[in-house]
């Protein structure tokens, strides 16, 4: 049995120790927010927060949480307005969207660390998120937003021809 | 409140999905759940499939197209509201199941908007002017005198709500469409401006529902090993260590497919369990024996002198115009080049998944497909049942590009499913997706120039040898006119000259469509060829495009060369090859980046029209830190006629850059013995955050000419664009993707 909280919630969980964190979520306590996108922690679209720090739930054992607490994105903000939500929405950052909840969640612990991290820093933090559909200067301009910097000159720009 | 695992059934969370409801979201997580999201009550207003006006006045509208990131669900629903007179920020959006009467559902081919753009107005107008018949009742008004905008109907300052018309509006006779008018497009006030993205919330709040979100009662999973070879057969296996597994239920050898392979179940063994990690681990610990077949011998590499040696012998004339032999022989300089693009994969963030569920001969599936209605078709053939027996519920793609157009994974769960008589959902893993894909045609091309005296080009020969995706169907060798129309056929060349040719290319994959398909080769080559005729001539590149598409007018077939173009399905004299536009969009990219005074800068353009749309791309190079080629700035400017949302269509733009900055640096599927050499992101890499420009500008050149493509157009620039702004960075002429295996990037 494992023992452990997620988004503020205890539970006890008697699964395989060796199944990763990806598939207790989302097979076991039916959180679907976090998605498989490799299983090889390439991809970065099943990141979650293990205590403060990201972790690649598709690679991680949930015997690494016992006693510990997960927050996924449906745990990030109670009413779904963390500023970088809201950013995201903003902007209209999301195309398909499945990467979407492995991007926030990874810019979240980067915004908890440092709350206005450069170009530089937000480019390095997220270099292990894919986004197929190529989102990534609007992710930049957001990540910029949320953390109330200027967004230029990430910024994808819109020119009446 | 703790959980345990004894409130679980079969290992898999029901509950609260079972309570979830969907309303507006794709359709739903449960049998329970898709019923309550059934788009339209009985009472009130509803002509069609795709508007309801309820007793209450909420208006309902169905998406009947896949939503995969291009913005269908925040775009066509504003369509019809626009038309209807509806406030688009108080509808409900339903999506559609599969349904014939919907009529085309396959999202693919940038069609969503071009193909449907009159049909869905028609739809939304046919309410209206029965809500306007209604209201002409209660008024005792003349129909002419009234209107209908924010959700009532109008005679001056009068109004009646749709509310109250519904039902009264509902008991009339819908008119047929030739007696239903469209209004002025100058009424379509909600249109053609940046719209909200609907899905948003769901999205980064982590409740909107993909293709695996999906869970049915007493569900399994499936994982299947199939077989490494297209072709390829099981002749044995030991299915002991999958079923000593925890959580494995049963191991089951797949129907064996027959070519042509279209969309069939690929074969293997499948494993079932109560979770994915057990299905995983289960077949990893399957011992499978396998007659790999007559594709066992296919070597990507040695294909690829194959094809070289082919397009170096005259093929299939596709374009003739002039005499281009002979310009060639009397050239003053003959400019040739060869270039060479590898299979690529679609690998969509979300790998294949369908949920089936069959029971007392029918058949219901949820699934992130492209084309529910052909899921339909295939789960009806392999189950040997009728169509009116399946049912297809559409859930968010997580990506899709081509690859969920195809409808294997759906028939591989429609089958397992009547097999271990249970909901099964068939998982692909990231190697699966990788190993296992439609891959997009490999291709080379021979392009052969003649230059006189003065450096004008006399002749242009274009040779192209593609796998095409005929031979997933029909065994096909080579490329048919609709292959060639895409950058070969339609190119638009003032040069007096010109001759296009075929050449035979086998498949020994599976071949598929990717987002722009042919164009992406065909673009990259004729693209890359253009700037280096540029150089040899000694003409500013954005000059040379101007002089080699001609001046603006509509290119005939004649000028073509072809008897017929396909057009996207479209008529030409609809929308014919303008050059014009073609023109307008170069120029806009080159005004926004400077191009002409690029002192300092290294830019390469690139110009292409596909999916009717006309795009040009510049793109910036540097070097970076450890001297490796990086884009660092990107001017796209795009004419795709009338545009509904243009923020979707920015946002399709500024993927496409990324998209097509993927395929330069490092897309190919390399086959050794038959076997996908590539199997996960490491070596399927795609452009990650660090890489991608400062800045993408993107620019809509206002033509206000009919709707055209948007998804896909962005796409074939890319890559010649790079590869010119590397020529102009190094002087290397890079005439083979992608750029890693060159050690540049």
């Amino acid at each position: 049995m494992i023992s452990l909280t997620v988004n503020g919630k205890a539970y006890d969980l008697d699964v395989d120790p060796e199944m990763p964190i990806l598939w207790a979520l989302r097979d076991v306590l039916g959180l679907t927010g976090t998605k498989y996108g490799c299983g090889q922690a390439l991809c970065g679209a099943c990141t979650v927060h293990l205590d403060k720090e990201t972790v690649r739930s598709c690679c991680t054992p949930i015997s690494r949480a016992k006693g510990r607490s997960v927050t996924t994105i449906e745990g990030l903000s109670p009413t779904g307005n963390h500023p970088l939500q809201k950013a995201w929405c903003d902007l209209a950052v999301p195309q398909c969207g499945f990467c979407q909840a492995g991007q926030i969640m990874t810019a979240a612990a980067l915004l908890a660390q440092n709350p206005k991290p450069t170009d530089a820093d937000i480019d390095r933090s997220l270099a292990g998120n894919l986004c197929r559909c190529g989102t990534y200067t609007r992710i930049r301009a957001a990540v910029k937003r949320a953390a109330g910097l200027p967004e230029e000159p990430t910024r994808s720009t819109s020119e009446e021809g | 409140m703790p959980l345990t695992r004894r409130e679980f059934v079969g290992g898999l969370f029901v509950s609260a999905v079972a309570t979830r409801v969907l309303a507006d979201e794709p359709s739903g997580a449960n049998k329970q759940s898709a019923k309550t999201a059934a788009p339209q009550p009985a009472e009130g207003l509803k002509p069609n499939l795709f508007v309801h006006v309820g007793s209450d006045g909420q208006v309902t509208i169905a998406c009947h197209r896949s939503e995969m990131g291009q913005g269908v669900r925040s775009t066509l629903p504003v369509l019809i509201a626009d038309e209807l007179g509806a406030d688009p920020a108080k509808i409900r959006i339903v999506q559609g199941d599969g349904d014939k009467r919907y009529g085309d559902q396959n999202t693919d081919g940038s069609s969503s908007i071009r193909s449907h753009y009159k049909e869905l107005r028609k739809a939304a107008a046919t309410a209206r002017q029965l809500l306007i018949a209604a209201a002409a009742v209660q008024l005792r008004a003349p129909a002419s005198e009234l209107t209908a905008h924010d959700d009532a109907v109008w005679q001056g300052k009068k109004s009646i709500s749709f509310a109250r018309l519904a039902d009264a509006a509902g008991k009339l006779p819908v008119p047929k469409p030739d007696a239903v008018e469209l209004r002025p497009e100058s009424e379509l006030i909600h249109c053609f401006k940046d719209l909200p993205l609907v899905d948003a919330k769901p999205i980064v709040t982590g409740s909107a529902q993909f293709g695996a979100d999906v869970t049915l009662p007493g569900m399994l999973v499936a994982v299947i090993e199939r077989p490494p070879v297209v072709g390829g057969k099981v002749a044995g296996y030991d299915p002991s260590a999958a079923l000593a597994v925890r959580g494995v239920k049963k191991v089951v050898q797949m129907p064996q497919p027959e070519a042509p392979w279209k969309f069939q179940p690929w074969g293997g063994v499948a494993v079932l369990a109560d979770n994915t990690w057990a299905a995983m681990r289960g077949r990893a610990a399957l011992k499978i024996d396998w007659d790999l077949g007559p594709n066992a011998t296919y070597d990507s590499d040695a294909y690829a002198k194959e094809l070289s040696k082919v397009v170096h012998e005259p093929g299939k004339s596709a374009r003739n115009k002039g005499d281009v032999e002979t310009a060639l022989k009397s050239a003053a300089k003959v400019v040739e080049a060869e270039y060479h693009v590898p299979h690529l994969a679609h690998v969509p963030m979300e790998p294949p998944v369908a949920i089936a569920h069959f029971e007392d001969g029918k058949c219901e599936v949820w699934a992130p497909t492209q084309n529910p209605q052909d899921a339909m078709k295939e789960m009806a053939r392999v189950l040997g049942i009728d169509e009116d027996k399946t049912t297809c519920h559409v859930t968010l793609l997580g990506g899709a590009f081509g690859r969920k157009s195809k409808a294997d994974f759906v028939s591989e769960a429609a089958w397992l499913s009547r097999e271990v008589k249970a909901p099964v959902r068939v998982q692909f893993t990231r190697e699966d997706d990788v190993r296992h894909d439609y891959y997009n045609a490999v291709n080379t091309q021979l392009l052969t120039a003649a230059l006189d005296p003065k450096g004008q080009v006399t002749a242009w020969r274009q040779r192209t040898a593609l796998s095409p995706i005929g031979s997933t169907f029909t065994g096909a060798d080579q490329a048919t006119a609709n292959d060639l129309q895409q950058g070969v056929t339609d190119l638009p060349l003032a040069i007096p000259n010109v001759r296009a040719e075929t050449c035979k290319a086998p498949a020994h994959v599976r071949v598929g469509w990717l987002r722009s398909v042919y164009n992406i080769f065909h673009a990259f080559a004729a693209g890359s060829f253009m700037d280096e005729l540029a150089h040899a001539r000694g003409v500013d590149p954005v000059d040379n495009l101007h002089e080699l598409f001609g001046p603006p007018r509509i290119v005939t077939l004649e000028e073509l060369g072809v008897a017929k173009l396909p057009n996207y399905s479209t008529q030409l004299d609809e929308q014919p090859i303008d050059t014009g536009r073609l023109r307008a969009v170069i120029d806009k990219a080159a005004q926004m980046s400077r191009f002409k005074e690029r002192k300092g800068r290294a830019l390469g353009i690139a110009a292409h029209r596909s999916f009717l749309t006309y795009v040009a791309a510049v793109v910036s190079v540097v070097r970076d830190a450890r001297g490796k080629i990086a884009v660092d700035e990107v001017w796209l400017a795009y004419d795709a006629g009338l545009v509904i949302n243009t923020e979707r269509a920015r946002s399709q733009m500024e993927g496409a850059v990324i998209f097509g900055m993927s395929h330069a640096f490092y897309g190919g599927a390399t086959m050794k013995g038959g076997v996908t050499e590539q199997s996960n992101f490491n070596d399927y890499r795609l452009i990650r955050m660090p890489q991608a420009p400062r800045s993408i500008h993107v620019a809509q050149v206002k033509s206000g000419k009919p709707p055209c493509g948007v998804g896909e157009p962005g796409v074939p620039p890319i890559a010649p664009a790079i590869a010119n702004a590397i020529f102009a960075l190094t002087g290397r002429r890079i005439r083979e993707l992608p750029l890693v295996r060159a050690g540049i990037v």
